[in-house]
């Protein structure tokens, strides 16, 4: 079934508004959606903190203990930390996203989202305690 | 066969007159007649905004064991108080099963039985259960899956918003229509070798109604002034539980799963009318599930007797569902329970729901036969702005829904069939959509010297309909009734109109309905002057009783220029089943055949 | 209580004006009144000339949807009360463009709704007087959300991706694609896909969530896309893993 092929001929002035550059500063919902598009350029930034880290470890002792000073430059701490809450906020919607994209049924019930998302808080608090676990042991 | 080219005059081979559930099965009927005839669906609203989305409990159709066609036919029979032509039920109610799967097969989300059946539900003066649902949305899940099993048809083109003011008849038949395009304000003629009135019913005739604002009667006064009559105009359905203020419809199906109705004492009051004995659980034909026109005239009784509850939207009385229980009103009264909260801010879990007596269905309609045709050549009609009649004097919920596929498809299959004659279109056509198109522009658009407000008049002629014409009615106020009309029609010359724009002008649009709810209002109010008896719907106090002698026929009421209008007479076809008394609640003195 | 309230109404007149302007009606204050009804107050008392669409005034037939102090709603539901003391604005929906007053137009949805075929695919097409498709309670809860989709345009006026990019199929097309997909009656999934793995298909969304934020109906399209996304996910990797079972 189509449309009447008349429909467009007689066009009226139709007003069409033009979406605003700040478009995602009006709503909450808006910016928190824009901020976790953002924490991507974080994620990626730790990956490159990451690689640094792995080049100067094949580059022997002396290399590494150059990167952890490096490291310590007030500056790397203030970008670390901020990227540290922009991957947290980027893993918490990922996870939350799960039961979105996932329906799990249990006798042919659907398990209600929260209960789809806890299995990635699990396994995300389990790892995160054993690496503090390793990390104190070596300490 | 489409022939846009000349964007002169589009011509189809079959036209359709409304977009809702009656008017997209006959679409999809002619396309499987003959893919290769062109459809075209004039609609003045999207397809999906179409009244029967608000269609709520359910569809009825004979499919369980253990129930029959010939009790289907029964309880629809004498539900319409021997008014319904029993050769017409017969065949609605064997062609309901078939267009019921129909309808399952493309895609309608019928609630279904743990083993993946359909189930069914009871419903109101149905002795069977056999009302098929979708949960409590069963017309919104019908209309959406027809609406989008028409996308798939080729053949079909769709004039969405486009408002038809006029039907084109020359050489005696029908061959098209003048419609107002209303994005563009453009008042365009297209041919068709047939046209389908699907415009559904007129509700909007009086202020309380559960119908929607686009049910004006449109197709009614349409086949009307093209001197088609009009059958059984004084049968208007109350249903008994509307809620106060809005008319919003609280479903049959809610007393169907056990509510009650109960008045300001707490008392089940339905059993002072005839209607049975109260019992815990519902029983089909009964106290809460009897007919809709008993039930509506019970409150009115017992407004009479003071036992009813005042509200700022006038009297009301309770539906109570707690007893339910949250389970049971979310599983499958879901949709009642929204409009509640939403609405009324009140929950049918723990709270009891006001409700009235409101304004719901037309019996009556355009006169068809049983293919759908109507007297005109190459005119066909179909739902509720169609008698057939299988509603008779007081149609049962349920059978609407079922109405609209069956008669709609028969339509479809019946103007494909006369389409296929291939009748040229008349010289005389071109120049009639011109006359039209003058007739609007000088009315209408370029008029500015009116004085009467469209709101003003549309109150009026809804107070006097409701005081004249409501559930009880009486000779001296239907002939007061009759000069109101008549001059409200003589002051809808002076309509005033502030809006003379050609884009979307909705009040040219509520001008035209105005219109013909005014000449529906008249033939309402004509019949029921005439039929001087009481059946179903139509209540004479001055006249109480059935009057089978004289009255076992349909009104038939014709428009006369200039004149009051003329009402015939037509019997009703008897096959199997005599006249008898309504029974409910009760025993009958003699079980039915069948 | 406040006796009136105050309503302002964007109005936009094609034949005398060449953008929206606001204009304010004082319109009796009423506890039981919806938005829609003060609308329907103005045209017939102040302003005939106010044009806005309207049909069922119970939430079912998705005709009176508009932007209301900046949120996308269906009139026939937002109650004044929630308001006080106003000023209430009440515009077009956003995302679409406005023919008049407070009507869109709407026509790209309807042939976007077309492209994802809406309707049951079957390779074998049984007779229906052989009886119903067997479907169990479970096997219809598994669709039934996304068929509740009243096609009111709120979750399109709320998607920031549909107004940057109007080729994107948007939520609601998807959500009632998904529908079918969803339904055991229904074999035409592949073919939908084959629509909606496009660009401007699933993979336009970029998750905002907002349509279903703003759902009147409760339907969850922003679920729809992301399941969608999952199986097309998987297909891709079926494909390109084993590509001898391409089907």
């Amino acid at each position: 079934m189509k449309p009447s092929t008349a429909y467009r001929q007689y066009h009226p002035k139709w007003y069409r508004t033009r979406v605003s550059t700040l478009w995602w500063s009006r709503r909450w919902s808006y910016l928190k959606f824009m901020l976790r598009e953002l924490s991507s350029v974080f994620v990626a930034f730790y990956v490159v903190i990451l690689l640094l880290q792995l080049h100067a470890l094949r580059g022997g002792p002396e290399a590494y203990l150059e990167f952890q000073e490096w490291l310590k430059d007030p500056l790397l701490v203030v970008l670390n930390g901020i990227s540290f809450l922009f991957v947290l906020f980027h893993a918490v919607t990922w996870f939350n996203l799960t039961p979105k994209a996932m329906v799990v049924r249990l006798r042919g019930k659907r398990l209600p989202n929260l209960l789809v998302a806890a299995p990635n808080y699990a396994a995300w608090l389990a790892i995160s305690g054993l690496i503090v676990f390793l990390l104190m042991r070596q300490g | 066969m489409i022939d846009n080219s000349s964007s002169e005059m589009p011509s189809h081979d079959v036209l359709l007159v409304g977009g809702g559930g009656a008017g997209l099965r006959a679409a999809i009927a002619v396309s499987e007649v003959d893919p290769n005839l062109s459809v075209a669906v004039v609609s003045k609203v999207y397809p999906m905004r179409s009244h029967t989305v608000s269609a709520e409990g359910g569809a009825a159709a004979v499919i369980k064991e253990g129930d029959s066609l010939e009790e289907h036919a029964y309880d629809t029979i004498s539900g319409g108080d021997w008014m319904c032509d029993q050769d017409a039920v017969e065949l609605f109610v064997n062609e309901a099963p078939g267009e019921m799967l129909q309808l399952e097969h493309w895609g309608c989300p019928w609630s279904r039985e743990p083993d993946g059946r359909v189930a069914v539900r009871p419903f109101g003066g149905m002795k069977k259960e056999r009302t098929w649902f979708a949960a409590d949305k069963t017309g919104f899940h019908m209309l959406h899956a027809l609406f989008q099993t028409s996308l798939k048809y080729r053949s079909i083109t769709r004039y969405d918003e486009w408002f038809v003011t006029r039907l084109l008849v020359e050489d005696g038949r029908v061959q098209g229509v003048v419609a107002i395009e209303l994005m563009t304000g453009r008042i365009q003629a297209i041919t068709a070798k047939s046209v389908i009135i699907c415009t559904g019913g007129c509700g909007k005739v009086f202020p309380f109604t559960t119908n929607a604002n686009i049910k004006n009667g449109d197709g009614m006064a349409l086949a009307y002034r093209a001197g088609v009559p009009l059958k059984d105009m004084e049968f208007v359905q109350y249903h008994p539980t509307g809620l106060p203020f809005t008319g919003i419809l609280i479903t049959e199906a809610s007393r169907a799963e056990g509510g009650f109705l109960i008045n300001k004492d707490g008392y089940r009051y339905l059993q002072d009318y005839d209607l049975g004995t109260p019992q815990p659980k519902p029983v089909l034909r009964s106290m809460e599930l009897g007919p809709r026109d008993r039930l509506s005239q019970a409150f009115m009784k017992e407004l009479d007797k003071g036992r009813t509850l005042e509200g700022p939207y006038g009297p009301y009385v309770h539906l109570d569902l707690t007893h339910l229980g949250k389970k049971i009103i979310d599983t499958k009264l879901p949709f009642v329970r929204e409009l509640c909260l939403k609405y009324e801010n009140i929950d049918p879990v723990s709270q009891l729901i006001p409700v009235r007596p409101v304004v719901h269905y037309m019996m009556g309609g355009v006169h068809t036969d049983i293919q759908g045709a109507t007297p005109l050549a190459g005119l066909f009609a179909a739902g509720e702005v169609a008698c057939v009649s299988i509603n008779g004097a007081n149609r049962l919920g349920s059978n609407s829904l079922t109405e609209l596929l069956v008669f709609g498809a028969r339509a479809g299959r019946a103007a494909a069939e006369y389409a296929l004659q291939n009748k040229p279109v008349s010289a005389g056509i071109e120049a009639q959509a011109a006359d039209e198109k003058k007739r609007l522009e000088r009315e209408f658009l370029h008029k500015r010297s009116g004085t009467e407000p469209i709101a003003v008049l549309r109150g009026e002629m809804q107070s006097t309909m409701e005081k004249s014409a409501g559930i009880y009615r009486t000779g001296a106020l239907l002939e007061e009734a009759q000069a109101d009309i008549a001059e409200l029609k003589e002051r809808f010359r002076q309509v005033a109109i502030q809006d003379h724009s050609h884009t979307f002008n909705t009040e040219l649009m509520a001008a035209l309905e105005l219109s013909y709810m005014l000449d529906v209002a008249e033939a309402v109010v004509e019949c029921a002057l005439q039929r001087t008896e009481s059946r179903g719907a139509h209540q004479r106090t001055d006249f109480p009783r059935r009057d089978d002698e004289r009255f076992l026929a349909h009104s038939l009421v014709s428009h006369r220029t200039g004149d009051r209008p003329e009402v015939e007479y037509l019997p009703v076809t008897i096959t199997r089943w005599p006249p008898g008394e309504r029974v409910y609640g009760r025993p009958a003195a003699k079980t039915p055949p069948g | 209580m406040a006796e009136t309230i105050t309503i302002e109404v964007a109005r936009y007149r094609p034949e005398q004006e060449g953008e929206p302007t606001l204009q304010s009606y004082e319109v009796p204050f009423s506890k039981d009144w919806v938005v829609l009804d003060a609308l329907n107050y103005i045209k017939d008392h102040v302003d005939g000339s106010l044009s806005f669409r309207w049909s069922c005034r119970m939430g079912v037939c998705g005709s009176c949807g508009m932007t209301v102090n900046g949120e996308p709603k269906l009139t026939c539901a937002t109650f004044l009360s929630h308001y006080l003391p106003g000023p209430i604005r009440v515009e077009p929906l956003q995302n679409f463009p406005v023919v008049r007053d407070l009507i869109i137009e709407m026509t790209d949805f309807l042939e976007k709704l077309q492209s994802v075929k809406p309707w049951i695919v079957r390779e074998d097409d049984p007779a229906p007087a052989k009886g119903e498709f067997l479907q169990t309670p479970e096997q219809l809860d598994n669709y039934k959300q996304f068929s509740m989709c009243i096609n009111c345009m709120i979750c399109y006026a709320a998607c920031p991706v549909y107004g940057l990019d109007p080729q994107f199929a948007g939520p609601a097309a998807i959500a009632l694609a998904q529908r079918y997909n969803l339904d055991s009656r229904d074999q035409g999934e592949q073919e939908r896909m084959d629509v909606l793995s496009q660009h401007e298909g699933i993979w336009g969304c970029t998750f905002v969530g907002e349509c279903t934020e703003v759902c009147p109906k409760n339907v969850d399209p922003a679920g729809a896309i992301q399941q969608y996304k999952l199986a097309a996910t998987k297909e891709w990797f079926k494909s390109f893993l084993m590509p001898w079972s391409k089907p």
